[in-house]
């Protein structure tokens, strides 16, 4: 791993594939279907994109103007922040991918996750300007903030729904019926995992209080 | 092997055992005055009334027991207790600041009418030109006495299309404004106060209540049989409770005829300040998390101790600072508001103890002294100012007599004594902005979340660095344009002469 970092070409690809974000964002249709046939797009960059997301909605709690965000420190858990975050994003890829791969899509599970990680670029490029401008309005101005956000989530679904054309090779109206099947299969695997841990910790609880009956027999 | 495994296990259970307990005792540790902060928690102060002494009839002397009081009204420094069940009215003076005389028990009045005698008193209110005004509500009337207790004249069942013949007249708590229009609550009256003109006219109802709209109950009563509309609760507004007289000429109201639901949806307000229109004027600009901070006594209606649901507000007064306080019969607590809407504390409780109460149902004040009226206990309970109160009230009145800098360092003794008080901090805060130190006023409303008057601070500390930094922004913007266009002015001249033939030797 160290040595792909001390590596010059290694390190150029994975620039040139970063920078390669801003033309998919601007650019859906072409930028993403370059991103996986053309092999433009790099799973470092991916990383790099979903981890700089996650450290600025961070940095959001903090570092907004407590006119738009205030946060009960007392009871932010961090691991269970970035989860709800992470949970979802990857529920939605693998059952995009255990969709499409049914039904000729040509994405495979690492291009439907690289796809969707260029997508959420928009993300911190609006966010963390709008942070730090948060600081600076009063109360009057804060609808050009929550505005700006808008258009940001926006941004993100809109290209989002074009990557995931372009990676599947679907049409327009197939693209959008199976994004909707997408959501139920999340609906699903949630389901299906709430059950399984439901059931361990039921099988769990089983053996402890087997063993507590054998300790208060002893 | 067997005796480690039974002390692992007593351990286990021992650790659980700690556990459980150090959490219920942290959950339950409440002092008798509190108050919410921003994120709706629980934040004990220190007390801002105590109780100076509670009477009972045998403190008063009283030839009778008292009976099922409904009513007490203060003014100047009598106490006027209405001794419903005993059909009469008890005149208390204030000799000192913890004792209260018996002055006169008025049980008949002389004058032009037949029925010289209350049945059932409830409410009375004396005017400036010192006439009583007395409502009298096993009889069904009002009544106006002169200070000499002769009658002048009564105020009867109004003359409306919308009360029925069959329905008779229970004027239960009445207020006068400075011409002697007055102002009454009345059983089965929810159209909202009854309003009299001097000369005993019926001039309509004020501030009635508005109808909260339910979508779903009326898609219901679109297919509901006849039977079951009339099983159907209907829209109709509530009744007032209560009513109190400011010295404005303001009336204050409050209801107890609430539902949970509608009060944490914002449907209905049990709090209402109605000026001369019968419009609801009362301020709601505290600081919460989720919107306006709400006046409706508690936030939280758990069941807990045998009581649940929300505040039932029975009565409330106001001081002349503004601020308001209303009585919750339901726990039996006080909860205090100033102008802003803002909580200042609540304290109070269920119970035998002084300062708790069984069944309170009147409130009224002296100065800034408390008088609650129990109708259980058939006592008169005196609050009086403790140090902490009077430092915030102190802050308060500095503050708006114009004394900014002296309120400034009253409201920081508070911090001092209290320093979960939000009020406080924001109080400094609004003294440091009145001062022009925008930067330290803001610090002080960014602790407390109090956004609005963070950007009022912010506005203007913005504007001050505008004006101060004016030259460097201009050379900043100046210079972000200059630059890149000079580069690339240069750039093409250099290019110009490389490629021009005129230096191609």
């Amino acid at each position: 791993m160290f040595a792909s970092l001390t590596s010059k070409d290694k390190w150029q690809r994975y620039l040139k594939s970063l920078k390669f974000a801003l033309y998919c964002i601007s650019h859906p249709l072409d930028g993403f279907w370059d991103l996986t046939h053309e092999k433009r797009g790099t799973y470092a960059a991916a990383n790099t994109i979903l981890i700089v997301s996650l450290i600025i909605r961070i940095m959001k709690l903090r570092f907004t103007s407590f006119i738009f965000i205030q946060v009960y420190w007392e009871e932010l858990n961090i691991l269970t922040y970035i989860a709800s975050i992470v949970l979802p994003l990857l529920l939605f890829v693998v059952g995009n991918w255990a969709l499409t791969t049914l039904f000729d899509g040509k994405g495979r599970l690492g291009q439907v996750y690289m796809a969707t990680c260029y997508a959420i670029t928009p993300y911190p490029l609006i966010q963390l300007p709008l942070m730090i401008f948060s600081n600076f309005v009063t109360v009057d101005e804060a609808e050009f903030y929550s505005a700006m956000s808008l258009i940001s989530l926006i941004w993100i679904a809109f290209i989002a729904i074009m990557g995931m054309s372009q990676v599947h090779e679907y049409s327009f109206g197939k693209n959008i019926l199976f994004l909707v099947a997408t959501l139920f299969a999340m609906l699903v695997m949630v389901f299906i995992l709430m059950l399984f841990f439901s059931m361990v910790s039921q099988g769990v609880a089983y053996f402890i209080s087997v063993g507590k009956e054998l300790l208060y027999r002893m | 092997m067997k005796k480690v495994i039974s002390r692992i296990g007593t351990a286990a259970i021992l650790a659980l055992v700690l556990m459980c307990s150090s959490k219920s005792s942290y959950a339950l540790d409440r002092s008798y005055t509190y108050n919410y902060d921003y994120w709706g928690d629980v934040q004990n102060t220190p007390d801002f009334y105590s109780p100076a002494k509670v009477f009972t009839s045998t403190e008063l002397n009283l030839d009778k027991r008292l009976l099922s009081p409904q009513g007490i009204y203060v003014y100047n420094d009598s106490v006027y207790i209405m001794d419903t069940g005993n059909n009469r009215i008890i005149e208390l003076k204030r000799t000192s600041k913890e004792s209260l005389v018996v002055e006169r028990i008025i049980e008949s009045f002389n004058g032009d009418i037949d029925n010289k005698k209350f049945s059932g008193p409830t409410d009375m209110a004396i005017s400036e030109a010192g006439n009583y005004f007395i409502a009298d509500k096993g009889n069904g009337r009002i009544l106006k006495l002169d200070k000499d207790l002769n009658f002048l004249m009564t105020f009867d069942i109004p003359k409306d299309s919308s009360i029925g013949d069959d329905v008779s007249f229970q004027p239960s708590k009445i207020v006068v404004d400075t011409a002697e229009r007055v102002y009454c609550v009345a059983v089965g009256i929810n159209k909202g106060l009854v309003k009299y003109e001097a000369d005993g006219t019926f001039a309509g109802f004020v501030g009635a209540t508005p109808v909260v709209f339910d979508f779903k109950q009326y898609i219901w009563k679109k297919f509901a049989t006849q039977e079951q509309l009339t099983q159907m609760e209907s829209f109709v507004p509530t009744e007032y409770d209560n009513a109190y007289i400011d010295y404005e000429g303001f009336i204050y109201a409050c209801t107890a005829n609430v539902k949970e639901e509608d009060l944490k949806a914002g449907k209905t307000d049990p709090v209402r300040k109605l000026n001369l229109l019968g419009n609801d004027i009362l301020v709601r600009n505290g600081v919460f998390y989720k919107g306006d901070f709400p006046v409706y006594g508690d936030i939280y209606m758990g069941s807990g101790g045998g009581y649940s649901g929300p505040s039932l507000l029975t009565d409330i007064t106001c001081f002349d600072n503004d601020v308001y306080t209303v009585l919750d019969k339901n726990r039996g607590r006080l909860f205090s508001y100033d102008d802003q809407g803002r909580l200042m504390f609540v304290c109070g409780g269920a119970g035998n103890m002084d300062g708790y109460f069984r069944n309170p149902i009147g409130l009224d004040h002296m100065g800034y002294d408390l008088f609650v009226l129990d109708q259980l206990d058939c006592s008169i309970t005196v609050f009086t100012l403790t140090e902490f109160g009077e430092l915030v009230y102190t802050a308060m009145k500095q503050f708006n007599k114009g004394e900014y800098k002296q309120s400034g360092e009253t409201w920081q003794k508070v911090i001092e004594a209290d320093g979960n008080y939000d009020l406080a901090y924001i109080g400094v805060g609004r003294a440091l902005l009145r001062e022009k130190k925008y930067k330290e006023a803001m610090d002080y409303f960014e602790l407390k979340y109090d956004d609005e008057n963070y950007s009022k601070a912010y506005k203007q500390y913005r504007k001050v660095w505008v004006e101060e930094h004016i030259v460097i922004i201009v050379i900043v913007i100046l210079a972000l344009f200059l630059v890149p266009m000079t580069i690339g002015k240069i750039k093409s001249l250099k290019f110009q002469i490389a490629s021009s033939d005129a230096f191609k030797f």
